[in-house]
């Protein structure tokens, strides 16, 4: 991605950037997001304490667990929605509280679980505001903001609706423009709040497929929040279980889905099989005898 | 996912679409200008000019448009410039400025609780600006002299205090975690009524003439303005239209939802202070210039909107409305009607019934301001 490089430049005038960092000494990449000890809460009501969990760069992650287990929460405190009550959240290293929001948001793009659908407004408008932390006074729209918000909708497929109402488009297609959205926003690293929430089987397929090659083509970073466990399996490269205000499970789809973890963190009764079609993991419920 | 092959160009792919334009609007100076936005700001504009030369024809004394036009350029004869320059100039200009204090006011509240209930009128601002005001009024209880001085700096800045004093209660009473505009709107109508008693309450122990005075104040009139009252309100919008303007890119963003406008880059509580304290401040100008001139903060914006078919109320082309609306009004009381009425119950008659359309019609569609 070319568009990254002023970013990657401007962050290595104050810093070895990402990429000198990887060469490095140790040779260790730095991760893209990484929670030391903490502690998030609403209202005094501990979700998580001291937890630390670090999110490499360049792969998709997927928070899983069950219904108010706090992978929501913990998405948010990522992307600096919810800022916890102890402990630290790194971006690339630095501590988020020390980058401006702007500064935050040309590095870190989050698709909240509902976004609202502005009225009036054309899908080219609605994916055109993922310019803004690009921009500012003395910086206005220029081609290169019409390029890649051009961009952004042919890869998700959207330029024929371009100049259709946001509001009149469909659940999927509504979906696919926040995404587009998000591309636009170039952020290196992006994060899912339940992408396919509301969409029928094949709409959420198509989300995965997209994020996806977002992931292999652009090399971003993913980080999202899936219900269906099977598809997080077979869309993600690593899975985090959480539950029970810490991390019940964490590695590759195969070493998580086992009917072990989904007993222990979804109460769930199951057997694991190769999916047939693409090998990865397939939950197959049992019902109780 | 399924991309269309080779078509990654521009604009002007949809179909009714000449090639070439852009539905959208156009880009100068790097801004996006709505064609629809430009041509709805100029037509209200253009509005205004005319409802300001009506405004000062309108009245006892006949005046031709080519009198008020030659007076107003330095050509009338010794009495025509007393009625023009002295007499009604200042109140087609006051009517004017509240009226865009008001519009711009109601434009900043509606889009950033993002619901066109959520006006300084309803949310309890303009109620906590009057009792300021009515408690300068009613308790300074002077000669004529000391009401004169408190009309030009005093009065504004009790105003001012009254209604930021108010924003910071509901706003406080309704924050949870994020704004919630029906929790806001339905504290700011309790407030409004607690405002309210509090105001009658002081009216009714007040002296006679201070009472009489507060009273007719409340209504809502442009009979009383006078130069020294129009400065403050000019001054307000001179200061406070530039700074909102500039909050217009994150008034945008914010309609996408707060978590949204935070992962944009927003820093989404400095943008909401910025924007409650330049509706407050517009507020109390306007208030303490011609009183509560009620609905138009509420009207105004939406009538803009509808104009400029947006999905926010545009800040400028609104506050032209309310300027509209107001001297519209006023000039419509004084060369219509007969006897002098305050423009606020013309404003109230006609912007009541509107409130109720939109509510009535908010609940079958829920739509966003």
């Amino acid at each position: 991605m070319t568009a990254h490089a002023p970013t990657i430049a401007r962050s290595g005038a104050a810093r070895p950037s990402t990429s000198a960092a990887a060469s490095g000494a140790d040779g260790v990449t730095p991760p893209a997001l990484e929670a030391r000890g903490v502690t998030l809460a609403y209202d005094r009501a501990v979700v998580f304490e001291g937890l630390d969990l670090s999110i490499e760069q360049g792969r998709v992650t997927t928070l899983i667990g069950a219904n108010g287990s706090g992978k929501s929460t913990l998405l948010k405190a990522f992307g600096r929605l919810l800022a916890p009550s102890a402990g630290s959240v790194e971006l690339g290293g630095r501590p988020m509280k020390s980058l401006a929001t702007r500064e935050v948001a040309r590095r870190l793009a989050i698709l909240p679980q509902k976004p609202l659908t502005p009225s009036a407004t054309t899908v080219r408008d609605l994916v055109s505001r993922g310019r803004h932390p690009h921009q500012s006074l003395l910086r206005p729209w220029t081609p290169q903001d019409s390029t890649v918000v051009d961009t952004a909708l042919a890869s998700t497929g959207l330029t024929e609706l371009a100049d259709r109402d946001a509001g009149s488009l469909s659940g999927g297609q509504l979906q696919r423009a926040w995404i587009a959205l998000i591309l636009a926003q170039e952020a290196p690293t992006i994060l899912l709040d339940e992408p396919t929430t509301f969409l029928d089987l094949a709409h959420q397929l198509d989300v995965l497929r997209l994020v996806r090659s977002i992931n292999r083509e652009r090399g971003a970073t993913v980080v999202m929040v899936l219900h269906d466990l099977t598809l997080a399996g077979r869309y993600s490269d690593r899975l985090v279980v959480v539950g029970e205000g810490r991390v019940i499970a964490d590695g590759t789809p195969w070493e998580v889905l086992t009917p072990d973890t989904l007993r222990r963190a979804f109460a769930l009764e199951a057997m694991v099989i190769p999916d047939p079609s693409s090998g990865a993991p397939l939950i197959v419920p049992v019902d109780p005898e | 996912m399924t991309t269309q092959a080779g078509s990654t160009q521009a604009s002007g792919t949809a179909p009714g679409t000449a090639p070439g334009t852009a539905p959208h609007g156009h880009r100068f100076f790097g801004r996006l200008w709505r064609g629809r936005v430009v041509t709805a700001t100029i037509g209200c504009l253009v509005a205004a000019v005319l409802v300001g030369i009506l405004g000062i024809v309108a009245g006892s004394s006949s005046l031709s448009i080519a009198d008020a036009v030659q007076t107003l350029l330095g050509a009338g004869t010794r009495a025509q410039n007393l009625i023009v320059l002295d007499l009604r100039l200042p109140r087609v200009v006051g009517g004017l400025l509240v009226g865009a204090a008001l519009g711009l006011a109601g434009a900043l509240t509606q889009t950033f609780a993002r619901n066109p209930l959520a006006t300084p009128d309803i949310i309890g601002v303009t109620s906590g600006a009057s009792l300021g005001a009515v408690s300068a009024i009613v308790l300074a209880g002077g000669g004529y002299s000391v009401a004169a001085g408190l009309l030009s700096l005093g009065l504004p800045a009790v105003a001012a205090i009254g209604a930021l004093t108010t924003a910071a209660i509901v706003y406080g009473l309704s924050w949870r975690g994020g704004v919630d505009s029906y929790r806001l709107i339905l504290i700011g109508i309790g407030a409004t009524a607690t405002l309210t008693g509090i105001t009658s309450y002081l009216i009714a122990k007040a002296q006679i003439t201070e009472a009489a005075t507060a009273a007719q104040w409340l209504v809502g009139s442009l009979s009383g303005i006078s130069w020294a009252s129009v400065w403050p309100v000019l001054v307000a919008l001179i200061v406070i239209t530039p700074l909102a303007l500039v909050q217009s890119t994150s008034l945008d963003i914010s309609q996408l939802g707060d978590d949204m406008s935070t992962g944009l880059g927003v820093a989404i509580q400095r943008h909401r202070l910025i924007v409650i304290v330049c509706a407050v401040l517009l507020t109390a100008a306007a208030v303490s210039a011609s009183g509560p001139i009620e609905f138009v903060a509420f009207v105004a914006p939406q009538i803009a909107r509808r104009l400029a078919k947006t999905g926010r109320p545009p800040l400028l082309a609104s506050a032209l409305v309310g300027a509209v609306v107001v001297a519209g009004g006023d000039a419509l009381v004084r060369g219509v009607l007969p006897g002098e009425i305050p423009v606020g119950i013309i404003t109230a008659i006609v912007g009541a019934p509107y409130l109720i359309w939109l509510l009535t019609r908010k609940s079958s569609r829920e739509g966003t301001a």
